[in-house]
């Protein structure tokens, strides 16, 4: 039995009928970390010994019965811009290479009420902007599927983390697709859950109305139990909802006779590789299959979300990024001789190109005579998309488009053209742009033996509904029965 | 809508980053190419909407007067780059 | 051209921090004077991944503020982010309210420099939070920043240029301040900040209809330095124009030693606070029931007390008018009238010899250091004739001094009143046998002759004689 293969589900099955103990798969995953990170580069920060400690600890604690937990001993991995009291903090950026939290973000303090363990802090593009992961300020994380290949991003080491079985599973963010492109790149279920289902508390900001924490699994079982732990109501974020707390794990059915799938045409359009629009074409066969009523329509919104999904994020990053500025914590010049210096001087040596690219265009449409023009535009135009949203759930139960319009490319090839870049993200931004939920799972590979990812959108507080249409699919196609990472190397 | 090279060493100053000399027409060029894309808000059928303030509908959400104290202390100022007498260490400004 | 020639236009923002008792977006203590970074969490400090929580009770204060001065208030506000880099503002934005503060368009009465009323606008009342505050370091050079104050509750209230002399601007803070006190969203501490003004300035030709040029002069903190700040500015303003030159709009930084104002080059750089409504907050929607609840538990104002005073105790208009002014004064007034059972002579102690030594110290009502109490049995003290009212004005000098109960002071001064007969008699025949012209005088007919052996008779006993018993002592003595 491979440990590191296994899933949660499976996990705390072993471990229920004694077949595991915990400090056997916290081992097992330290062992599979310190055999793949050379190739993968997925942490920031490996927390092996601490791991090994807590296991055992946890594991005392559970024999003797003081705690008890579906959960406890579990292992993790966290994205690095999810605060972790006592531990390195640094969104891969230099600003916070030395930066150790004070304090635990609200899904820590859930995900350590479970008594699970942190094996680290994974990689990330520099403060959740970009990709692919290459811009992350420490190393360039691989693909596990061909390691020539980006793992997608920005939550790019996780979600390779978790297809490397180097964690079980991870906690991820999404302002414009950081969980789901990066899942569908290494052929692993992400999900963004609605804005305000799970507390942003000490989610390091880059787009405040548009962040969200989410699960990577390796199953859509894995993300139902993880969502489980992350989401309620926090009173340290004015934007969390208060709702009761659903368990997510029964609204895997298995069944989806009846249900309404809308496919929005335009997100098949121009832009989307063959291969990709094959493969959903094969996923919406098999959901005909499974019952579903499926149909076409039009959803003209992609381009009017994405140009206002720039402008919003990079508005609030040009606002939320002030923070760094040298003073109380992080990256400080050595090159200074007045106040100025520091400020200046701290923050063009410590933040990426990518960064400052999206400080400076955020900065430029708030600024004083184009405010309007920019900023209350895209504040309108995101009324239009929620709107047309709105319309599209009055008749469908959820909406199926792709993740991404390619595969994984390789490392290196990224476009160096940032407009290029952004239009990668035209799948995913307009469900941040509206606040929906929305899930990445895998459907099939290309040529190249890539994953390919399809989408699901729901409608506010649908993941019950997200959850059950994925898993239905999950159990007929099988895909990770059918395909594995192999580390590929060409 | 045209930038120039004066605006975005405005920008620039604004928030406070050095952009080299090479790096600015890159920049420009960049910055000049998205807001031609980010143009097309402006011509979205969104006359008459209000505008999205926030992500979602909460509203009137308050705190009670209550004092609790930051447990750690002591970890708000280990981050610090210099700091002196428990405050934060900066050249000399006049207020 | 001379100065009467102009017109001084004055808007004043002023800024008054709240006495809540934690901050305004996290839980920390808002109690002045901690050491330095001990009220401190990572909201208040700008941690990453921190978010503000709005206080309930900063929203209602600054409701209360509002609706005490007139204003309307918004049913639909929200909070702004104001960007900008300085080391007091730990997230590099200031969290306030751009363009829907929760009160607007109100106003004060004012008395104008002829002591008639003036209605002084109010165009809005916003909340924000407060700054850090910048120490300097003697020792190693540098600054140091405490962000104690980071976050700390402030209501912005933004004048009309109303305002056109300093002796205004004086009674507008005043009345303005007095109003905070009395309902009790800020105790308007000048000295420890929590009562501060920016001044807004021009001059212009009286009879013109456009405004001057302004400048501003921020964070001001005592009437007396406002008033000469102004006064040396609209002088300095005019004299430009009378030269021919042109002012600059600038913010200026007022020097309390020098008496002058000077530009503050660093401040400069044109400012763009690129606004925007903060995504880590919440709308503030206001109901018509929360807004009459508030209204209808509105403490008494200073026109109701003042009114009261006059309709009910029988002081006058000048009287009220003065005691008023100040909710701690007023308090006082009140407090030891209840004691003493003696309004007209609580008044006049409050109104003559501590407001005179208020005056002297340059010190505001709230810095006295005695409670109503020792004010109250240094009055029944002379009522019992203890002591007498000259001791009595010793009294209070003692008691701004080393405040303590009135009966130890005049105890251990020997301040006691000579009250017992004997005592008094053999003074008075002391002084008898030692001015026999007096007595002769006074036996001619010059009735002069007695007040200048009570004097005597005074200085002997220093001043702790009962006049009126040495008065009808002295008579009685002369007659035989």
């Amino acid at each position: 039995m491979e440990i590191t293969q296994l899933t949660v589900h499976e996990l705390k099955e072993k471990l229920s009928n004694k077949e595991l103990t915990i400090s056997e798969i916290t081992k097992a995953y330290i062992d599979r970390i310190n055999e793949k990170e050379k190739d993968i580069g997925a942490f920031v920060t490996v927390l092996e010994e601490n791991s090994m400690k807590k296991a055992k600890d946890i594991e005392n604690k559970v024999n003797s019965g003081e705690i008890k937990g579906d959960l406890a001993g579990i292992p993790i991995g966290v994205k690095d811009n999810i605060c972790t009291k006592g531990v390195h903090t640094t969104c891969s950026s230099k600003m916070l290479e030395n930066f150790v939290s004070p304090y635990d973000a609200t899904v820590m303090e859930k995900v350590n009420n479970e008594n699970m363990i942190n094996l680290g802090k994974l990689n990330m593009d520099e403060f959740a902007m970009g990709g692919s992961t290459e811009y992350s300020a420490f190393h360039v994380t691989k693909n596990p599927w061909n390691i020539n290949k980006v793992p997608g991003g920005s939550s790019g080491g996780a979600a390779a983390a978790v297809a490397a079985g180097m964690v079980p599973w991870a906690l991820g963010s999404d302002t414009g697709g950081s969980i789901r492109q990066p899942a569908a790149f290494c052929g692993v279920v992400g999900m963004k859950p609605t804005y305000g289902l799970v507390s942003r508390y000490g989610l390091v900001a880059f787009a405040s109305s548009l962040d969200q924490i989410g699960p990577i699994t390796k199953d859509v079982e894995d993300c139902a139990m993880l969502l489980n732990v992350i989401t309620g109501h926090d009173k340290k974020d004015s934007t969390s909802e208060n709702r009761e707390k659903i368990d997510y794990t029964l609204s895997l059915k298995n069944n989806i006779k009846g249900m309404k799938i809308g496919i929005p045409k335009e997100f098949f359009g121009e832009g989307i590789s063959e291969e990709v629009k094959q493969k959903l074409e094969e996923a919406i066969e098999k959901y005909k299959e499974l019952g579903a009523e499926v149909e076409e329509f039009s959803l003209d919104i992609a381009n009017y979300s994405l140009a206002t999904y720039y402008i919003i994020a990079c508005a609030e990053a040009s606002s939320n990024l002030g923070r760094f500025d040298g003073i109380r914590y992080g990256y400080r010049t050595p090159n200074f001789n007045n106040l100025k210096d520091i400020y200046i001087n701290s923050r063009s040596e410590a933040f990426g190109s990518e960064v400052k690219r999206r400080i400076i265009l955020g900065t430029y449409v708030l600024s004083s005579g184009y405010y309007d023009a920019y900023y209350k535009k895209a504040q309108q135009v995101r009324t239009l998309v929620q709107a047309k949203f709105d319309e599209a759930f009055s008749k469908y139960d959820v909406i199926l488009t792709p993740t991404a319009p390619t595969t994984a490319f390789n490392i290196g090839e990224k476009s160096t053209n940032p407009l290029e870049m952004y239009l990668a993200d035209i799948c995913t931004v307009s469900v941040n742009i509206a606040g929906l939920p929305g899930i990445s799972i895998p459907c099939g590979v290309d040529k190249q033996g890539m994953p390919i990812g399809m989408q699901l959108i729901g409608q506010k507080f649908s993941e019950e509904t997200l959850l059950n249409v994925a898993y239905t699919f999950e159990q007929a196609v099988k895909f990770s029965e059918n395909y594995k990472p192999e580390f590929k190397k060409a | 809508m045209k930038i120039s090279k004066e605006e975005i060493l405005h920008i620039a100053k604004l928030a406070n980053l050095n952009l080299k000399e090479e790096e600015i027409d890159t920049y420009l060029l960049h910055l000049q190419d998205i807001l031609n894309f980010a143009n097309i808000v402006n011509n979205a059928p969104v006359e008459g909407l209000p505008e999205t303030i926030a992500a979602n509908k909460n509203y009137n959400i308050f705190r009670k007067d209550e004092i609790i104290n930051f447990e750690d202390n002591e970890a708000l100022l280990v981050n610090a780059p210099e700091k002196e007498r428990n405050m934060f260490k900066i050249p000399k400004v006049i207020q | 051209m001379s100065r009467e020639d102009y017109e001084i236009v004055i808007g004043l923002e002023v800024h008054a921090e709240l006495s809540t008792k934690t901050k305004i977006f996290c839980s920390c203590s808002n109690e002045f004077g901690a050491e330095p970074n001990t009220h401190v969490c990572p909201v208040c400090m700008g941690m990453p991944g921190a978010l503000p929580v709005l206080n309930e009770k900063v929203v209602e204060y600054a409701v209360k503020a509002g609706l005490a001065t007139n204003c309307e208030i918004e049913r639909n506000s929200k909070n702004d982010r104001k960007n900008y880099f300085y080391p007091d503002t730990p997230k590099s934005y200031q969290i306030s309210q751009f363009d829907k503060p929760l009160c607007k368009k109100g106003f004060i009465e004012i008395e104008d420099e002829e002591g008639k009323e003036k209605k002084i606008g109010i165009t809005r009342i916003h909340i924000e939070d407060d700054a850090a505050k910048l120490n300097h370091n003697e020792f190693g050079g540098g600054s140091l920043v405490d962000l104690n104050r980071a976050g700390v509750p402030l209501i912005e209230t933004v004048s009309e240029p109303d305002i056109r002399s300093s002796k205004e601007a004086e009674n507008y803070l005043r009345k303005l301040k007095s109003i905070f006190e009395y309902i009790e969203v800020s105790d308007c501490k000048m000295q420890e900040g929590s009562f501060r003004a920016d001044i807004n300035l021009s001059v212009r030709k009286k009879g013109a209809q456009e405004f001057g040029t302004r400048t501003e002069m921020k964070n001001m903190s005592s009437f007396r330095s406002i008033v000469r700040a102004i006064e040396y500015e609209a002088d300095r303003q005019i004299e430009i124009i009378e030269d021919g030159g042109k002012i600059a709009q600038e913010t200026r930084r007022w020097d309390d030693v020098s008496g002058k104002t000077f530009s503050m080059r660093d401040k400069e750089d044109a400012q763009d606070y690129r606004y925007f409504p903060d995504p880590d907050l919440v709308a503030i929607r206001l109901s018509t029931e929360y807004i009459e609840n508030i209204k209808n538990n509105l403490p008494e104002l200073p026109e109701s007390r003042k009114a009261r005073y006059i309709n009910e105790i029988g002081l006058s208009e000048k009287e009220a008018n003065l005691l008023t002014a100040s909710k701690h004064l007023s308090n006082m007034f009140e407090e030891t009238s209840n004691i003493c059972k003696n309004h007209k002579l609580a008044a006049n102690w409050l109104l003559s010899d501590v407001s005179r030594i208020l005056n002297e110290k340059e010190i505001e009502a709230e810095e006295i250091p005695f409670t109503s109490e020792q004010l109250a049995k240094m009055i029944m003290l002379i009522e019992k004739g203890t002591i007498s009212s000259a001791i009595g004005k010793k009294v209070i000098e003692e008691l701004f001094e080393d405040p303590k109960d009135p009966e130890e002071i005049i105890k251990e001064k020997g301040w006691i009143q000579i009250s017992d007969e004997g005592a008094i008699k053999e003074v008075v025949q002391k002084i008898l046998e030692a001015n026999p012209q007096s007595v002769a005088d006074y036996k001619a007919g010059k009735d002069r002759a007695l007040g200048f052996l009570v004097g005597q008779a005074m200085k002997e006993t220093k001043g702790k004689a009962n006049p009126q018993m040495l008065n009808k002592m002295f008579i009685e003595e002369l007659k035989k």
